[in-house]
């Protein structure tokens, strides 16, 4: 090659250098494998995923525990539709991740070439914005863009298509900008009069209650929201993506409200005559029915992206921006203000203890003819990684993690929760795993979520990574047997598995540790010494008999709800 | 209710694709859509016509707004805006009917464009409902083919 000529693949990879890439998970195939040799003299470590799906999960699970931009890799036509699960996956939770995907030469786009999906036109309406290259010469500024485009404002997932021919042809290399993105301009301060309006609104009320969501996990608004909290000391309820927003143990911290949500946190909700919504965008697993939400109250909606405002429930005062911008503007004016809520809080206390703990002090007692319990479980892993990133899987136990695994604020947390993917879990673990190698990382999944991507142990083991994995097998899918057997006619037989999986032993031959658990006391004698064990194991939990997952909104409102264990 | 949405957007390939798709995801039928180049190189402007809920069309148009290509939407006022159609009519014209639909033809300032034998072509400019009348009036003829441009629009003053 001459001097000052590069090729769309080596640029690919210095632009994907140049903006702080340290690790693209991915999957070779033939219209990607030029990326795949310029890689070769990278720095950027390439982490071989077993399915696209997973590779796209795990850039997600990466960006998440990290807060950096993840970058997953996949070939054309089926490699791509194999991403798209993750990438859906990651628009509904705003997580950033920037997918690279090769596509069949120019010259037979269009002529149902072999391996060639139109990829841009799939993902149009699952990312934040999508690109087909059609020269070299593009890269490197629609790379730049893309990152700049997937981590900032409301963050999303960005596709970059790229022909084999683009990625092999020579060019000569110069300085290339990135557009200007006219139409690109996140509102990220908040609006000083609505910030003022919002302190006289906090004033008057009787009954302000806080809703955390996903957008101060996004927005790494731990320590601002936290600063809000101490100061107005205003209860506070989360929703599934912002259960992680502040410390579960927190004494003005209900816990989770909504569909599964619990009784003081969902009277809260409905008794409140001042809602802040922090960074939720209202979804009608929280929310419950519309016409009941939150009824007396005033709502302040906080949100970056301002087609939230009014989506779902009508705000009172949006506040569109930043929440790490808006929240110390507003602590900052609450302070000047002395404000008295203590009859409100003291009413909510009465309520049910809030301390984020389960009334149920049961013993683990082993002649316990139920069986194992995942909310047992999960008390006693919650003192065993006081300080670990969860990473659920969807189903019963996800929602069982929601309720029963107090977290501490941070990037501690992390769920499908918009799409509520069966199968995120495990890849989702390795990309935090990856991304946060400081810290511990517990999954937490059941069998069906579990089987979904369980090609990932290999990953897993490949990577190197320490992984405690606390398998809820049950050998059926909980949540729709109980859904079975509240809404339907307990047509059990579809979501019950017949064939005993031993994951213990799939773990085992993926390379992995496999322990199976027959009782609590199996489970609390093994798991004493988890914190400190290398690399991947897999805790194969057998429950007994499972409860249905309470408390759970049955009627037209968030009282109308199934108490049980809680 | 009837809406004419302005939308002011880069001028690149697939722009249209995210545009009507925001649209159809929701049900919503795009009445009429044109689009042209603007005195701004490299942009377009798509004028579209679309008739459903308010509350639904907003988030469409916030939608629209959050599209990277698109620079910014306008859900035009209709009392302030001035729009334009374009139709062209094909009318096969008996001996007997000459007079009388060059008579309409005045009173309607429409013009022909092109006439071989007895079939006629008409064009005509005017606002929708102007160029709704006007089609009414020749329906009383045999149209053989008739096409319209969609609505443009733009609002009065600044």
């Amino acid at each position: 090659m001459k001097k000052g000529k590069s090729t769309g693949a080596k640029t690919l990879v210095k632009s994907l250098e140049n903006a702080g890439t340290e690790v693209i998970f991915g999957y070779p195939g033939g219209a990607n494998l030029p990326i795949y040799e310029a890689m070769q003299r990278s720095e950027i470590r390439h982490v071989l995923a077993r399915h696209e799906q997973g590779a796209a999960h795990m850039a997600d699970g990466y960006a998440r525990a990290s807060g950096k931009t993840g970058v997953c890799l996949a070939t054309s036509g089926p490699g791509a539709t194999n991403l798209v699960t993750g990438i859906a996956t990651a628009y509904m939770d705003s997580s950033p991740i920037v997918a690279i995907t090769g596509q069949v030469p120019r010259n037979v786009i269009g002529n149902d070439a072999f391996q060639e999906v139109d990829i841009t036109g799939i993902t149009i309406p699952i990312t934040k914005h999508n690109y087909l290259v059609q020269t070299a010469s593009q890269i490197a500024p629609i790379v730049e863009e893309a990152f700049f485009l997937s981590g900032t404002g409301r963050k999303g997932p960005v596709l970059v298509d790229i022909p084999k021919d683009v990625q092999t042809e020579e060019f000569a290399s110069q300085q290339e900008k990135r557009g200007n993105l006219e139409g690109y301009n996140p509102t990220m301060k908040g609006h000083p009069g609505q910030i003022k309006r919002a302190v006289s609104m906090i004033r008057e009320a009787e009954r302000p209650l806080v809703i955390a969501g996903g957008g101060v996990f996004l927005a790494d608004g731990f320590e601002v929201l936290s600063q809000f909290i101490e100061t107005t000391k205003i209860p506070l309820v989360y929703t599934l993506m912002g259960k992680s927003a502040f410390d579960n143990r927190h004494p003005l911290n209900l816990g989770l409200f909504g569909y599964h949500g619990r009784r003081v946190s969902n009277t809260a909700v409905t008794k409140a005559d001042l809602v802040l919504a922090i960074g939720t965008r209202f979804g009608d697993r929280s929310t419950g029915p519309l016409a009941s939400f939150a009824r007396d109250a005033k709502i302040i909606h906080i949100d970056i992206d301002p087609a939230e405002i009014g989506k779902n429930v009508p705000a009172y005062l949006p506040i569109v921006g930043d929440i790490s911008n808006i929240l110390p503007r507003l602590t900052e004016l609450a302070e000047t203000s002395t404000m008295q809520f203590e009859g409100w809080t003291e009413y909510l206390k009465n309520q049910k203890p809030p301390n984020g703990q389960s009334q149920r002090s049961k013993n683990y007692s082993a002649d316990d003819p139920a069986g194992i319990h995942t909310a047992d479980i999960l008390r006693i892993a919650a003192d065993i990684f006081p300080d670990a990133i969860i990473v659920t899987d969807v189903g019963r136990h996800q929602i069982y993690a929601a309720q029963h695994f107090p977290v501490s604020s941070g990037r501690t947390f992390i769920t499908s929760g918009g799409l509520g993917t069966m199968g995120f879990g495990l890849p989702a673990a390795i990309g935090a795993a990856v991304g946060r190698p400081d810290k511990k990382i517990v999954l937490i999944t059941g069998d069906g979520s579990f089987l979904m991507n369980i090609q990932e142990l290999v990953t897993a083991k490949e990577s190197g990574i320490n992984l405690t994995v606390l398998l809820m097998n049950d050998s059926r899918l909980g949540m729709i047997q109980q859904l079975q057997d509240y809404f339907y006619e307990k047509r059990f037989d579809i979501s019950k598995f017949d064939t005993d999986i031993r994951f213990d032993r799939i773990a085992e031959d993926f390379g992995c540790t496999g322990i199976r658990i027959n009782t609590i006391e199996d489970f609390f004698k093994n798991i004493k010494t988890a914190s400190e064990q290398r690399g991947v194991t897999v805790y194969d939990c057998i429950l007994g008999e499972e409860e249905n997952v309470y408390p759970m909104v049955t009627g037209s409102n968030l009282l109308e709800l199934e108490e049980g264990d809680e | 209710m009837k809406h004419t949405l302005s939308i002011l957007c880069d001028d690149i390939p697939g722009v249209m694709t995210r545009i009507s798709g925001l649209f159809s995801r929701r049900g919503f039928n795009i009445e009429s859509l044109t689009v042209g180049h603007t005195e701004k190189p490299g942009k377009s402007r798509f004028t579209i016509v679309v008739e459903g809920n308010d509350q639904i069309l907003e988030q469409v148009r916030k939608q629209l707004q959050k599209l990277v290509h698109v620079i910014k939407v306008w859900d035009l006022n209709h009392e302030r805006i001035i729009e334009r159609e374009h139709a062209l009519i094909k009318i096969e014209v008996a001996e007997q009917e000459r007079s009388n639909i060059l008579q309409i033809i005045t009173a309607l300032q429409a013009r022909i464009v092109s006439s071989s034998g007895s079939i006629w072509v008409f064009e005509i400019t005017g606002d929708t409902a102007a160029v709704d009348s006007a089609v009414n009036l020749l329906s009383q003829f045999q149209i053989v083919e008739s096409i319209r441009t969609g609505k443009i629009a733009l609002e009065q003053g600044n």
